[in-house]
Parts: structure tokens; sequence; C-alpha cells
């Protein structure tokens, strides 16, 4: 356990060094930071002495070398727009989307997993049929097309859920996190973004699991056991279920992460302040400094889930061991 | 004891009434503040603001006439020297008087400011004559001192004054990272802020002591919050999440005009679209005609009509009515049959193929005019290879000159037509900094001379003559393709008096918005 550890940690690092050279390679690309930070009527020569200082003119490698003897000190670079270090602007807007995916996954896993499961059961009942249907239709409409009709719906239409932002919000763990679950206007603000974030994922895993399901049920092993007299119960949630679970676990993994890094749509639309909002804003102001550690965040997030999902897929399947030694 | 219950009762019922009639407006707008340091930037969020948390020496009226805040008169002592009296009795947020001293010390930063410095370049500076008398110079005769003085938003020196907890000069400018100016602020505006978390919400407070006791606004807590994406902010208003919007786009006017508990306010603006046509790109359009051909091939009133759902005034010239230039014979000219003749006459009967640069998310409906445009263009065979771009990739690509046809929208700081001219069509030159956006490469030494005697003529009746040839100039010419100036549109609830509060430079005056 200790050396697998080990070799993720130094796999983290060498992801971060590789998106953190892709970034620098792209940076420039993306825009010129300056029109964002200055008025447009402003001459060309003080834009250059801005250009200077903050050293975009100096050669690509000087700059990718500057760059990270400064994040080896654990300074990634300073948000242009947000004129705070790029960590700390990461760090404020990260509670905001891990509130986001935690609320959808939790109603994910909530809905797919008896949804899904019964619709393997009965594969032939009009009630099957209605929810698979149905998930067709929810993967086939767009995030944010959902987004809008569900604020028409319900906030300018119905007028009982708001339309845009997190509400109010409580500060715990020391002002380290801001919280929208403790009040009940946050929890209102949540309803709708919850809503739109899950409606792509949930179709998705009844679809999965359903399918998976099928397939287990068709094993050798389960025809065993139906053979041997076991009780349908035992077959379904104790032998099928759990080896259903294995395929749906490493998509979910990546699904979570995908969640995580990019809910840009969904927070876009709700004006929710959180990293995958943050990042498109970034990308629009070609706030690179910002984005380049972003982005580096994003490629330890994945290393991390990942790590996660393998550790978790050791607890439910024995037969894989995680070690040092292969 | 009885006595201290009583005061007591009396305390919480006036702070419950209090309460209860405050007036708390919330703000839905596209962008808040960068930063709270006034002088960080020159955009339209951060003047928007500036009128929030502080004063100017003069301000613009609805009418565009300068109308006396912290300056409450003014003379001019000699050709370079301008005399403003200023307002007695006026508090800072922090407590401390406004004097001269405020006013020289916040010119003297302007000059410092990287964005600023451009615009107070003609001054020399400020002069304290005694405390509430200030002499402002300039290097030369100065025709716009009092439209510069709009920029001019006192600060509290005492306050600005010092080292911060970092060691760091209070009055450091910094563009990027932490300043003590960055995250603190005191003017003696209408409001003061109490609240800032940067892209999320922005909280005012009403400023007790303001010194404009004739100000009829009654809003007690201002709430600005920045939603990006248009039809969400229409959302947020027409859910009731919101009181006040601004910008509305074109596409969602249907649809505030149906509700019954808002109103839609526009007004015409000074902000220009124009196409430039590349001279030194492209060999045919330094042929008079052949842009003369293309200004009279597109429809702008028709893009206006269709595009712009009527919510824009098509132009034919660069200022609009009420700006010194404007000359009221120069109107849109869409005529095809001439359009095609003055082809003929170019020797390009059969045309020509170019390309064309516009972005995507800076104006609105930008794309879509570019298509319309480039359709037209077609009619008279010239066949035009679109490229549309965000307006991080586009401002790079208009600065490389990297199309034959590019989109330019200005709207001038100063407020006067010779700005237009200074950046977009005259002579484009390194060393002098002017025709900084004039893509079009139009180089025409008359226009560049009369503008450059506009900068020290202080005469406004011999000025406005001199920018109305200029436009002519330009409109014979075809030194560029103007199409129309923006409107400006805001939306709020019914109860919120929005039409005495707004203005053509967008900058609301929220200190006077009255709630019913």
């Amino acid at each position: 356990m200790f050396a697998f550890i080990i070799r993720r940690i130094i796999q983290a690092v060498v992801v971060m060094l590789v998106i953190s050279f892709i970034g620098f390679t792209i940076k420039s690309q993306v825009g010129d930071p300056i029109r964002g930070l200055m008025g447009v009527s402003v001459k060309e020569v003080e834009r250059e002495a801005l250009r200077d200082k903050l050293g975009l003119n100096d050669p690509f490698l000087i700059q990718y070398k500057n760059f990270l003897k400064d994040a080896v000190r654990g300074d990634f670079g300073t948000s242009y727009f947000f004129k705070k270090p790029a960590t700390e602007v990461i760090l404020d807007k990260a509670p905001a989307t891990l509130e986001l995916v935690i609320a959808s996954a939790v109603l994910i896993i909530i809905l797919s997993i008896p949804l899904g499961t019964y619709c393997a059961i009965r594969p032939k009942s009009i009630l099957s049929r209605c929810i698979m249907g149905l998930s067709i239709v929810g993967v086939s409409i767009p995030v944010f097309l959902t987004a809008i009709m569900l604020i028409f719906l319900f906030s300018v239409n119905m007028n009982i859920l708001p339309s845009y932002g997190r509400g109010d919000t409580v500060e715990i763990f020391g002002g380290l996190w801001s919280t929208g679950f403790l009040t009940w206007d946050g929890i209102k603000h949540l309803i709708l973004p919850v809503i739109s974030l899950s409606s792509i994922m949930l179709p998705l895993f009844i679809r999965l699991i359903r399918a998976e399901m099928m397939e287990v049920l068709q094993t050798e092993y389960i025809k065993f056991a139906w053979a041997k007299g076991l009780s349908r119960k035992k077959i379904w949630f104790k032998h099928a279920f759990k080896n259903t679970l294995l395929p749906v676990i490493t998509v979910g993994g990546v699904q979570l992460g995908i969640m995580i890094a990019y809910t840009i749509l969904t927070e876009t639309v709700f004006q929710w302040q959180g990293m995958g909002f943050m990042f498109l804003e970034a990308v629009e102001r070609s706030d690179t400094a910002l984005l380049v550690a972003y982005l580096m965040f994003v490629g330890v997030l994945f290393v991390v889930v990942n790590t996660l999902v393998d550790i978790i897929y050791g607890i439910i399947n024995p037969k894989v061991r995680i070690s040092g030694t292969k | 004891m009885k006595k201290k219950l009583f005061g007591f009762i009396a305390a919480a019922l006036i702070a419950f009434s209090g309460s209860a009639y405050a007036n708390k407006v919330t703000l839905g707008v596209a962008a808040d503040p960068v930063s709270l340091d006034i002088h960080v930037q020159l955009s339209g969020e951060m003047l928007a603001y500036s009128h929030l948390a502080f004063d100017p020496l003069v301000r613009w009226t609805k009418q565009m006439d300068f109308e006396p805040r912290l300056a409450k008169s003014w003379e001019r002592v000699d050709d370079l020297t301008m005399r403003f009296k200023l307002r007695k009795g006026v508090k800072f947020h922090s407590g401390n008087s406004f004097t001269a001293k405020d006013v020289v010390w916040t010119i003297d930063r302007l000059k410092k400011s990287q964005d600023f410095k451009g615009l107070f370049e003609p001054f020399t500076g400020a002069e304290a004559v005694d405390e509430y008398t200030v002499d402002i110079k300039t290097k030369e005769p100065y025709g716009l001192v009092l439209n510069m003085m709009t920029y001019v938003f006192p600060m509290d020196s005492e306050f600005y004054t010092g080292k911060d907890e970092n060691g760091k000069p209070k009055d450091a400018i910094v563009k990027v990272g932490e300043s003590f100016a960055n995250t603190h602020q005191s003017g003696t505006g209408p409001f003061y802020v109490t609240y800032r978390e940067q892209g999320v919400k922005t909280v005012f407070k009403r400023f007790d002591e303001y010194w404009d006791k004739d100000c009829p606004g009654n809003v007690e807590e201002l709430v600005m919050n920045p939603i990006k994406k248009d039809s969400t902010r229409v959302a947020s208003l027409l859910s009731g999440d919101v009181d006040f919007i601004y910008p509305v786009t074109p596409q969602n006017y249907k649809m505030v005009k149906r509700s019954d508990d808002v109103k839609l306010v526009t007004m015409g603006g000074s902000r220009i679209i124009t196409f430039q046509m590349n001279q030194k790109r492209r060999p045919e359009f330094a042929n008079k005609k052949v842009r003369q051909a293309m200004v009279y091939a597109v429809n702008n009133e028709g893009i206006v009509e269709k595009i712009m759902k009527g919510e824009a005034v098509a132009a034919g010239q660069q200022g609009p009515e009420g700006f010194g230039g404007y000359v009221e014979e120069l109107k849109p000219r869409y005529d095809l049959d001439k359009a095609k003749k003055l082809m003929k006459e170019a020797g390009y009967e059969n045309g020509f193929e170019c390309t064309m640069a516009a972005p995507n998310n800076r104006y609105v409906n930008d794309e879509k005019i570019a298509e319309a445009v480039a359709a037209m263009l077609s009619k008279i065979n010239i066949k035009v290879n679109l490229k549309t771009m965000p307006k991080a990739q586009y401002w790079p690509a208009f600065d490389e000159r990297s199309a034959d046809i590019q989109m330019i929208g200005w709207h001038p700081d100063t407020e006067d037509s010779a700005n237009y001219s200074e950046y977009l069509v005259m002579c484009p030159s390194k060393e002098t900094g002017y025709g900084q956006y004039n893509s079009g490469m139009y180089c025409n030494e008359k226009v560049d001379e009369l503008i450059m005697k506009c900068q020290t003529e202080t005469d406004p009746d011999v000025r406005n003559a001199m920018l109305k040839e200029v436009e002519r100039t330009l409109y014979n010419e075809a030194a560029f393709m103007p199409l129309h100036w923006q409107n400006l549109s805001w939306a709020g609830k019914n109860n919120l008096k929005i039409e005495p509060i707004i203005n053509m430079m967008n900058f609301p005056y929220f200190g006077e918005l009255v709630v019913k």
C-alpha cells in the first residue's frame, strides 16, 4: 500500500510537470492577458512596459524556468484578474463546485442504482421501458438547454426557486470552506443546478448499471445460483449486484473527476461561482497564470481520484490487489 | 432602570423600523469592477463603480452638459489655466475633510496610472491656491479640460498615504497582485463598500454624511452581483432575484417587454461599430471608388432593423448627434446600383476575394453583423472569407492587422468627436501613438492636421467647424465603413425610477436612484 501511494505521488508530479509544460506552450495562443488588464485606449508603449514588468516578453524557456522555480516553493503564479495567488483563488472556488458535485453524485447514486437494477431484472416491464425512454431524452438534451428550461419554468414562471448564484453561505472549518448546505436559502439555490448537472449523468448511469447487470445475470455462476435454489434477493443483490459495480466504479470515478474539473456549462448558466465558471472566465480573460495553475490542479485531481478508485476496487474485488510489486 | 428599558425599546423600535423601510436594491451586471482602486484600470465597469463610491469634480448630465459636483464653479484664468472652486463641508468615508490637496494628490496619481496617464498627458498638473481653490494647468491650450475633469474622482489623500501592514506604500497602483488600494476605499461618494468578493458580490451602504443633501436617492443598500450570461441575467430580473440589470441584449427585449413587473429603458449610445478596409494589405481598398462602393453596398439600416431589433442608430459618420463634429447631412447611404456602378468604374466589375475578421463576444450581435455585411458585399462580387473569434484571440489578431477587413467599435473616453479620429483614422504611427486602432491604414495628412489643431483650440465654435470638416472628408473618401451606434439598455422593476439616473456613458448614477 505504501509503495503504491508513493508511486502515485511520483505519477502526480510527472503529470503536473507535463501539464505545466503543455500549458506554457499553448499559453500564448489563448490570448494576450494585457488586454484584460488595461483600457482599450491605453498607448502601446504602456502595454509594452507592463508586458516587460510581468515577464511576458521573456523567451519561453526563461518564463518556464521562473515558473518552476516559484512552483517548487508552492507559488503557482498570481491571477491577473483576481490579483491574488492562483492557488488561493482555486481553493476559494473549490467548495462551490465540490458541493454541487457531491449533491449531484448523491442524487445520481440514490436514483440510478434502484432504477438501473430494476430495468435489468424486469427488462420487459412497462416501467422499465419508460425509464429507458426517458433516459434517452435525458442524455440527448444538452445541459445548458436543460438548465435554461429549468430556470424559466421554476424561477421565472412559477417563481419558486432562485435563478442564479449560491444564496446564503455559512463559513465552516474556520472560514476555509463556505457551505450552502446549512442554510435553507443555500439548499434552494442548489436544487436547479444539481438537477441540470445530473441530467446527463443520471441516465448514463442507469443505462450502464442496467447493461452490466443484465450481462452478469447471464453468467454461469448466477445460473448455478438459481439451480442451487438461492433466494431471488440473494442472487440479485448479493451476487449479481456486487459484480455489476466494478465497471460502474471505474466509469464513476472518471466521471466524478470530470464533473469536478469541468462543470462549466451548469456553472455558467447558473452563475455558480465554482471552478468550472472560474476556468471559463479565465479562458475568456486570458488569465493565463490562473489557467496553467488550474490545469495542474486538475491533473493532480485526476491522479487522486484514480488512486481512490483503485483502492475501492481492491476492497470490493479481492482479486485485484494493489501493491508495489507486480 | 425604567428609563434604560425605555431607551432600549426605543432603540430597538428605531432599528426595526429602519430595517423594515431600508431600501435594498440588487443589481445584476455583466461584470463587476476588477479592483476598488479607481486608477487601476480604465473601463466602463470601473467608471460606473467610481460614480458609486466617489464623486467627480464635474460630471455629464443626460443631455451631455457639465454638472458641477465637487467643483462648485470654474473659470478660465489664462490659456493654460482653469481655476476650480471646490465645495466646502464635504467628508470622505473615513471622516477626513475634502480639500484642494486631495484634488492635487489625485491628479498626480492619475498621471502615474498606466491606464490614465495617456488621457492626462496634456496636463502639467494641479496647484492648490487655497484650501478650496485649485488651478488645473495644461502644457498647451486645451479645449477638453472639463471633459477630463469628469475623470477626476478625488481620493482621500490622507487615507491612502503611508505604508500598509506589508510595508508597501498605500498609494501604489498595482495591476497584478495585492495592494492596499485594491481592497480599501475612501471617497466622497453616496455609497461606501462594506463587503466585496471579486466576481461574486459587492455590497454598498449609503454614506450618512454624503454632502449632496438635495440628492433624491433613497437606496440604503446596494448589492452588485455580476451575472455573466445574458439570459440568466434577464431570468433573474424576471424571477425577482435582482431589481435592476444592464445590459439587456436585443434578443431578450421581447421577454422583458412582455412582463408587467419590469420595464426596459434604452437610449442612444456613442459607441460606433465600423469595419476598416486595410489599404496596405489590399491594393483594391486603396482605390477610393472601391471603398465607396463597399459603403454603398452595405445596408446598415437593414442591419439595425433586423439584427439589432431597432435598438441602434444607423450611422454615416463617427460621432452621433449631440457631438461637436456631427454633420446632419451625413446619412447612411445604401444604394446597391450605385455600388455596382462604382465597382465598374474602378475596374473591379468581376470583384475579388478578401478576408474579414470580427469578434464574437465583444459587441452586441457582432458575429451576426459581420455575417450580414459579408453577404451584402457578395452582391458587388466581393467574396469575403469571414473569420470570427472570441475577443481574447481577436485583439492580438486585430493588432497584427491579420485580415483585410476588420471590425472595431469605439466609444470615446473624452465624449468628444476628435477622439474617434485620433484612434481610428489618423495615420498610424508608433512614435506619436495616433491611429492605434486604424487597421484600415487610412492616412490623410489633412485630417491629421485638423485633429492636431483641435487639440489646442479652446474656442468651441472654431473647433466644431474643424471636426465637421473631418467628418465630411472621411465620409467623402469612405475612409471606413460605418454601421451603427449601439443603444444602451437597462431594465428594472417598475418601482425603480430608472430614467433620471441613466446616461449615454452607461454610468447609472445609483446615488440618485429613487425606489417607490
